[in-house]
């Protein structure tokens, strides 16, 4: 069991005081305690490459590398080492900390049983060479870098957004786009179907998603309280019977009842 | 005049009703509501299953169809995201008079739970809805209330006179 602490003042004291909770890093181990590991980042190194940084985290190992030296590296780790898959691509945005980004490929061996992440920075305004070339995967993931992140891919062979419609501004997982979208965000249907005149009549978006107007009988409908669209909605009136038919009934349609409804309470009739 | 039994004025004499044209045309109008197939999200999944064998779509006459050009209404059942607002808006237009829309759902209702940059909220910012069904996801049973309902307003509705289009704006 777990030893009983007084919670009387816990909620005195925050959790955290950093703006942003930065998370723990998990613990690391030299690339030389790992043999197969060790051997890949020779070859690495014998074909001339820079290794800036390596270390093994959670069993895989990360090499950080030149962003010019990209394609080459994933061509030994490729030919040479037996990573024949890469299985992911894309980047992390550090331009508030560092002023550029982190871009990853994370790569996995099926003959070795190993996965390997190779990482680069660039810089914001920096183009990243294309792997398309040697991986066919990196086709889409680099044109969701391009189309999330804003990062140039050189030679690329259609290096357009895939997410995003062609004609979106800004690029959503920069840590400075709002969630919520910015202004072109928030008028992009409006502006497009019918034009930035419209505005106007259409209005802002409602981005409040607990609000309930229970009265508003334009936006909202309610089960038990039928009453036509834009009547005024009485609180104090009775609740309406479950009436999908008129009082006098319907031409040619039997009327419905109630009453003599049967309501059915085995599911498995 | 004749001097037959026949009371003609009663149930089974002849085939005879004497009715309004108003009310003849909303009959057929509202008991042949082919819905167009807009299943965007999991809220489609409930619309196929109201379509299907247990809760049976058919016997109200509502049938699928896979043409905007065939269906009276259309069943918004899904997460509207802003790069599909423009065809939704297509597919309302290339529909034909009289038209009608469900807003099946939180999503398509007021954007639901996706408070992001990529979700419409709501679809009656580009389509005029006429009946608005909550839930995350209805079950088929109140899609069926609704176009029950939906049912009960076409009946209200004129049916020779030429209707005002619907339009947003």
């Amino acid at each position: 069991m777990r030893a009983y602490t007084p919670k009387n003042d816990v909620q005195k004291k925050s959790y955290y005081t950093d703006r942003y909770w930065v998370a723990p890093q998990v613990a690391k181990s030299k690339v030389e305690d790992d043999a197969v590991f060790a051997a890949d980042l020779k070859a690495i190194e014998d074909a001339k490459f820079k290794v800036l940084d390596s270390y093994i985290q959670v069993e895989q190992m990360v090499v950080y590398i030149n962003p010019e030296d990209n394609v080459g590296v994933l061509e030994v780790l490729k030919n040479e080492c037996g990573y024949t898959q890469l299985s992911e691509l894309s980047a992390i945005d550090w331009i508030a900390d560092r002023g550029g980004f982190e871009v990853f490929y994370q790569m996995l061996s099926m003959s070795k049983r190993k996965r390997l992440r190779v990482k680069c920075f660039i810089k914001e305004d920096q183009a990243i060479e294309s792997v398309e070339k040697l991986f066919r995967s990196a086709d889409w993931a680099e044109r969701e870098m391009f189309d999330m992140f804003g990062i140039k891919v050189n030679n690329h062979p259609f290096l357009k957004r895939i997410l995003m419609p062609d004609d979106w501004e800004g690029h959503p997982l920069r840590k400075t786009y709002p969630l919520q979208g910015d202004e072109f965000a928030a008028w992009y249907e409006v502006d497009k179907i019918f034009g930035k005149e419209a505005r106007d009549i259409i209005g802002p978006e409602i981005r409040d998603t607990a609000r309930v107007d229970r009265y508003d009988t334009e936006r909202f409908a309610r089960l038990g309280h039928e009453i036509p669209k834009g009547s005024e909605f009485d609180p104090d009136k009775e609740k309406t019977p479950l009436a999908y038919q008129e009082d006098e009934g319907v031409f040619l349609i039997e009327g419905f009842d109630e009453d003599k409804s049967q309501i059915v309470s085995d599911r498995k009739r | 005049m004749a001097q037959h039994q026949v009371n003609y004025m009663q149930d089974g004499g002849l085939p005879v009703a004497l009715t309004s044209i108003d009310k003849v045309v909303n009959w057929g109008r509202s008991n042949s509501l082919w819905a167009l197939t807009y299943g965007l999200a999991c809220c489609g999944i409930e619309m196929m299953a109201s379509g299907a064998s247990r809760y049976d779509f058919d016997r109200f006459g509502t049938i699928f169809r896979a043409s905007p050009r065939q269906a009276d209404i259309m069943i918004v059942a899904g997460t509207l995201t802003k790069k599909h607002a423009e065809f939704i808006k297509r597919l309302y237009d290339q529909m034909t008079e009289p038209k009608w829309v469900v807003s099946m759902g939180s999503c398509a209702n007021t954007g639901g739970m996706f408070n992001t940059y990529a979700t419409v909220q709501g679809v009656d910012r580009v389509i005029p809805v006429d009946l608005y069904l909550p839930g995350c996801a209805p079950r088929p049973e109140s899609l069926q209330y609704a176009v029950m309902l939906l049912q009960k307003k076409i009946r209200s509705e004129k049916g020779i006179k030429s209707q005002k289009p619907k339009r947003l704006m």
